[in-house]
């Protein structure tokens, strides 16, 4: 019997393990998975949670109903990989061999590497909204908040699904709005980045978007510590930013188990190749989704685009072929810009988010970088998609390598840079 | 990609000005490169230059600002004082290595 050992049963993993399963014949193959809680969480479902839109059980589903029969789910925490011995160990001292790993431990928000962080002001004015608790505490917070400096707050590239804080921040915008409040409120934008995105063209697109919504950015804001007493903010080069509501993404760290095993990059996270996520040092290991160091962003898309080569690929590889497919770094998102619009966004390694339509089946095209209300209900529609389609391994109408289709570059747009450096 | 001339040198840069081919820095060029955005190179300077070089070399990519803290062993806040408000930039820049990927 050959063993495939899959580590989480999140996006990626639960992904991989339902399209491998019906591909690798039973009485040969063992395809377990191991993880440590017993729900599933529809993670995009957090940005929604603060402001009333989903309560917390809209976001959980039991993992082992999204689990083909035939794939082993084993309850557990990992302890350490080793991978010289290609076997895996668990805190209760269980021993797990494998054939082939894949390591989808996926990325955790860590506010206790940021001093101050997690101190007095914690969950009272200082807020995360990427874990299921702190959306919720936040949610109770907002609900009788009566205004003041609400800081919206990136610790540090990269982090998981890397426009939720700017989707934060406009929902805000039109939840003041509604609530008849936002002349109470100021907000502001605190970010690593030198600017509101990380690509040239998005960044100006969104940029504008925050103008537009009086909300001010503060780019080049590389936290040191949170000062709980004055409220405030301060950064390495001394900028204060005063607040009365901190709502942060804290440093985002890879699996612990990942560093003890001697795997990760400084942030735990697993170095793989790019294009087909074999580690670098092990050819029996892989890693999907955010557990990878790949250079693009961590995301649900990404995820399942990679799952998508990973497969193939993997199929290739254990019968001793050569791996074909490459991944390029596909990824897609649909950015939520308050009053009922989003915009989308589809790019990879090489190619920016651009402007123009998405070519998209059954629905028709999708507006890229501009906000309507189409792209909202593809937004909430998602939801649907992801339970029904994503995680049972369906094949999705949308294409794994991204598509110039539609698109319409924009290189003009993109302004040297290196004058600004130097200001 | 383009050719610019630095120190009286020709050397290939991309659309941002960053040297594109590793062998073609010098620590003289890296002297001219900080010179253009207004640093002026002390041992302080060059201990973390030197680290990003070796570094790009074993890991193939640039490591970021954390890597240099965590495995170059200088604290954020002084790079912070050696390369004003954007070190991790700069340090690329002055180093003739591309701009550090965390940005995704």
């Amino acid at each position: 019997m050959k063993r495939l050992l899959v580590l989480g049963a999140g996006t990626a993993g639960t992904m991989v393990a339902n399209k491998l399963r019906p591909r690798l014949p039973r009485a040969v193959w063992d395809v377990v998975v191991v993880d440590q809680e017993p729900g599933h969480h529809y993670q995009p479902g957090y940005l929604f949670i603060p402001f009333g839109r989903y309560r917390p059980a809209d976001v959980i589903r039991p993992k082992q109903k999204y689990l083909h029969r035939g794939v082993n789910l084993m309850m557990g925490e990992v302890d350490l990989v080793e991978p010289e011995l290609s076997q895996v160990r668990l805190v209760d001292g269980t021993v797990i061999p494998y054939d082939y790993l894949v390591v989808a431990t996926g990325t955790t928000p860590r506010p206790d590497q940021t001093p101050g962080m997690d101190g007095s002001g914690w969950r009272t004015n200082v807020f995360d909204f990427y874990t299921l608790e702190g959306a919720a505490a936040l949610a109770e917070r907002l609900s009788s908040w009566e205004g003041g400096r609400l800081v919206v707050h990136i610790t540090e590239m990269p982090i998981k699904c890397p426009v939720a804080p700017l989707e934060f921040a406009f929902l805000a915008d039109t939840f003041f709005e509604e609530r008849g409040m936002r002349d109470r409120v100021d907000i502001t934008y605190v970010t690593p980045l030198d600017g509101a995105f990380t690509k040239p063209v998005a960044a100006k697109r969104l940029g504008g978007m925050l103008e537009e919504r009086k909300i001010a950015l503060e780019p080049d804001f590389y936290i040191e510590r949170v000062d709980n007493e004055r409220q405030m903010i301060v950064s390495y080069d001394e900028r204060e930013i005063p607040y009365d509501l901190l709502v942060t993404v804290p440093l985002n760290m890879g699996a612990d188990f990942v560093a003890r095993s001697g795997m990760g990059d400084d942030l735990n996270y697993v170095r793989v190749d790019p294009g087909t996520f074999l580690s670098t040092k092990w050819d029996n290991v892989f890693a999907l989704g955010d557990a990878a160091d790949l250079p693009t962003s961590k995301a649900g898309s990404v995820a399942h685009f990679a799952a998508e080569i990973f497969i193939e690929n993997f199929l290739q590889y254990i019968r001793g072929g050569e791996m074909t497919h490459r991944f390029d770094g596909h990824a897609n998102c649909f950015v939520e810009s308050g009053g009922g619009k989003a915009m989308l966004i589809d790019f990879n390694y090489e190619t920016q988010p651009l402007g123009g339509k998405y070519p998209l089946a059954v629905v028709g095209p999708m507006s890229l970088l501009r906000e309507t209300t189409l792209n909202h209900w593809g937004k909430l529609g998602f939801k649907w998609v992801y339970w029904h389609g994503l995680l049972p391994g369906r094949k999705l109408p949308v294409p794994t390598l991204m598509s110039m289709a539609g698109k319409t570059p924009e290189i003009a747009e993109i302004e040297t840079r290196e004058k600004e450096m130097t200001r | 990609m383009s050719l610019a001339t630095i120190a009286d040198r020709e050397v290939h840069v991309d659309e941002e000005g960053f040297m594109t081919e590793y062998e073609e820095w010098t620590e003289g060029l890296g002297e001219q490169l900080a010179r253009n955005i207004g640093i002026e190179m002390t041992d302080a300077h060059w201990k973390a230059i030197r680290f990003l070089r070796e570094d790009y070399l074993a890991q193939g990519e640039t490591p970021t600002l954390r890597r240099v803290t965590n495995a170059g062993g200088i604290p954020t806040k002084e790079l912070f004082e050696l390369f004003p408000k954007k070190p991790a930039k700069k340090m690329a820049y002055i180093a003739g290595l591309p701009k550090p990927a965390g940005c995704v």
